[in-house]
């Protein structure tokens, strides 16, 4: 517990404060950026994208080999990875437009296919004399132990760079991703936006590949997103929200990390953000399941209430338990299933109401209003008061419910 | 091509090309009701499956390890349903939730155990080890008929036959019911077929071709051979019947080419090492899907370019 305060406190040595912060700022730019992606239900692309930088390791690898260089330049690496992601995007949007195959077969081709390429080009590598254990295979899953100021920077400015263009697109993109054919009719090129969205996520792919690897990178761009969309319903906000969740899971996920031995800091990133997921999902206010559970009670029990006050004005036994216990928690009837005072008066409101209700189906014209019968909604919600004296015309004088008076 | 190859390359190229064929059957019913990426989740939670089975049985015997990687896509699959129906959140993304968190998992967990006495790491679940799975005792073609010979054969290629002939039987068996319901869910439905089981049935028809898939060749194989070849093969007819056949082509050609060269492309360009079989031969499926893309028959969707002029 002591090693993660210090953790979470960017106190435990310089290493973990390097990876907490890069996992942190790698958490919001792949959050926000991966947002649109999800909106426009495309979110599985990021991972055609991701498998798709593995070839692009290996062939920049190769490269600056035959170049004569040592070959682990970190940029270098990174704009091979940058070259076939674009290019495995790119044959993902061919794929899907100029064939009848649908984008989750390309999706899939693509990602198994490059992902195959790029295990050839790794083998290759460890054959080759330069080879020497270049840890390519790092990229595959991440690696923080070495990370160094460079790879932060490197994260920092292209995550802010992501961001940044996120928030400038931030329109088109809202419009293309809920409603591509107006985007079109309004003259945006929605081809040329949705290659964007797609661009944002590689760049934010490409800079985490060396933090978590290009598996688990696919996490960080689906996951917060889809978390953020639990908590509102307005495209703006979810970006922010998306970004925010996302930088919490990479930093807490790093300090949990950077606590204990043998907690690689991708997994644990991923987990995190997947239990903010399970979090969103029970607890959110409108879109959580806690929160439909509540909301089908409650008109469990209205309906019961109702049914059961129903019966009562019509002297009907109830034998319903459930409409017995809600009845009785509101002093509406007796333990003996017998109508109290107060259970006649609530049981004659509702007949009359029930009773209204069907003078006002016979004689209204408006079919927007009588429309609104679901026994039970009270007439007063809908009609005024001056209508309702008019069923009430129709209907003559009061009568007794309940049996007894 | 005399002893040699019966004894290095005969079984890999057989599991390979079963393997390849138990995939792509199901693989193209998968890509016509759109699901494709079921067999890419339910590749990357057998990591998970079998790290369990690992943890729980000790040892690294091949039916817990099917048994376990079993069990996690069938929890997989589950899990993709509930996010879908509880959170009210498109297939795609429910499946990127589920397959990343279920993965990051299988991660943590291998790290957290010991398994370095055992053979069992991230790389080896992604890549296979389809080079590996040598005939020792195979002394030439003559050792095909041999019973002491043919009873050292590598266990994998057992089970992969296994599972394929129980995935062509069972394509054979529900054929009707399959197209049927691939094709118009509603008749099916209509006529009174059980058109949810059959959904169900062909997603763990896939699950255990993908498992035994798995456990011979790695993953990359299995997502590679669900889409490639049937999505070729969608691109050169417009008959189902003939579609599973060139699938099934496909598949093969991918297996066979991939692994030849794999094992002897390298020696042709003064290279003295293989490289993987497995990258490989999901990369030869790509070149026939790329071929198919540009070249197949019946590549543009309908009412689009080409079709529209005749």
């Amino acid at each position: 517990m002591g090693n993660f305060l210090s953790a979470l406190l960017l106190q435990a040595g310089y290493n973990a404060a390097l990876v907490a912060t890069g996992s942190a700022l790698l958490g919001f730019a792949a959050g926000a950026s991966g947002t649109f992606l999800f909106l426009r239900k495309r979110a599985l692309v990021s991972d055609a994208v991701a498998h798709a930088t593995l070839p692009g390791v290996g062939l920049a690898f190769i490269l600056m080999v035959a170049l004569g260089g040592d070959g682990r330049s970190l940029l270098g690496l990174l704009a091979g990875s940058a070259v076939t992601a674009a290019l495995g995007l790119l044959l993902v949007e061919w794929i899907a437009r100029r064939t009848r195959l649908s984008e989750d077969a390309a999706i899939g081709a693509v990602l198994s296919v490059f992902f195959g390429v790029g295990i050839v080009l790794l083998t290759v590598i460890q054959t080759m004399s330069a080879g020497r254990q270049a840890g390519l295979e790092s990229f595959l899953l991440g690696s923080t132990a070495g990370m160094l100021f460079q790879d932060a920077v490197v994260i920092a400015v292209g995550g802010t760079l992501a961001v940044l263009a996120t928030y400038l697109l931030r329109r088109p993109m809202t419009l293309v991703a809920f409603d591509p054919e107006y985007a079109a009719a309004s003259g945006y090129d929605v081809r040329r936006i949705d290659l964007a969205m797609m661009g944002l996520v590689m760049a934010v792919t490409v800079i985490g590949l060396k933090l978590v690897g290009l598996i688990l990178i696919v996490a960080m761009l689906i996951v917060p997103p889809v978390t953020a969309r639990f908590w509102t319903e307005r495209a703006g906000r979810v970006v922010w929200i998306a970004g925010a969740l996302g930088g919490v899971a990479g930093y807490l996920g790093a300090a949990i990390s950077a606590s204990a031995p043998a907690l690689p800091t991708g997994p644990i990133i991923v987990l995190v953000a997947a239990g903010l997921f399970l979090l969103s999902l029970v607890l959110a206010p409108a879109r959580g399941v806690a929160a439909a559970l509540l909301r089908h009670r409650r008109f469990q029990r209205r309906v019961h209430r109702r049914q059961g006050l129903l019966a009562l004005a019509r002297s009907e036994p109830i034998l319903e338990r459930y409409t017995l216990r809600v009845l009785r928690a509101e002093g509406l009837v007796r333990p003996d299933g017998v109508a109290t005072e107060a259970g006649r008066a609530q049981a004659a409101k509702v007949a009359r109401d029930e009773c209204r209700w069907d003078i006002a189906r016979q004689v209204h014209q408006d079919a927007g209003l009588t429309g609104r019968y679901d026994g039970l909604t009270p007439i007063e919600e809908v009609f005024t008061a001056d209508e309702i004296d008019a069923f009430d015309s129709r209907l003559g004088g009061p009568r007794p419910v309940g049996g007894l008076a | 091509m005399g002893n040699e190859f019966v004894q290095f390359s005969l079984t890999p190229m057989l599991i390979g090309i079963l393997a390849a064929v138990a995939c792509a059957l199901p693989g193209n019913f998968l890509i016509l009701r759109r699901q494709a990426l079921i067999g890419d989740a339910i590749s990357h939670v057998v990591l998970p499956g079998i790290v369990v089975a690992f943890l729980v049985t000790g040892t690294v015997a091949a039916i817990p390890m099917l048994l376990g990687a079993a069990g996690a896509a069938l929890v997989a699959v589950v899990l993709i349903e509930a996010i879908k129906r509880l959170g009210r959140i498109e297939p795609g993304a429910a499946m990127g939730v589920t397959f990343t968190t279920l993965f990051a998992a299988g991660v943590l967990i291998l790290e957290q155990t010991d398994t370095s006495s055992v053979h069992l790491d991230v790389e080896h679940a992604l890549m296979g080890n389809l080079e590996s799975l040598i005939w020792f005792r195979a002394k030439g073609w003559g050792s095909l008929f041999d019973p002491v010979a043919l009873a050292a054969l590598p266990d994998e290629l057992g089970r992969i036959a296994v599972v394929c002939a129980l995935v062509v039987v069972l394509t054979i068996v529900f054929w009707r019911w399959l197209k049927i319901s691939t094709f118009d869910e509603g008749f099916a439905q209509a006529l009174g077929l059980p058109v949810t089981a059959i959904g169900l049935g062909l997603v763990a028809t896939a699950a255990v071709a993908a498992v035994a898939a798995f456990d011979a060749v790695g993953s990359i194989i299995v997502i590679a051979m669900f889409i490639c070849p049937p999505a070729a093969a969608r691109l050169v007819t417009n008959r189902l019947e003939h579609q599973v056949m060139w699938s099934v082509v496909f598949a093969v050609l991918s297996a066979v080419l991939g692994y030849v060269f794999a094992g002897y492309g390298p020696l042709w360009f003064g290279s003295q090492n293989a490289v993987s079989a497995a990258g490989m031969i999901a990369a030869v499926s790509g070149v026939i899907l790329g071929l198919a893309c540009l070249f197949g028959p019946h590549r543009s969707r309908v009412g689009v370019g080409r079709e529209e002029v005749l």
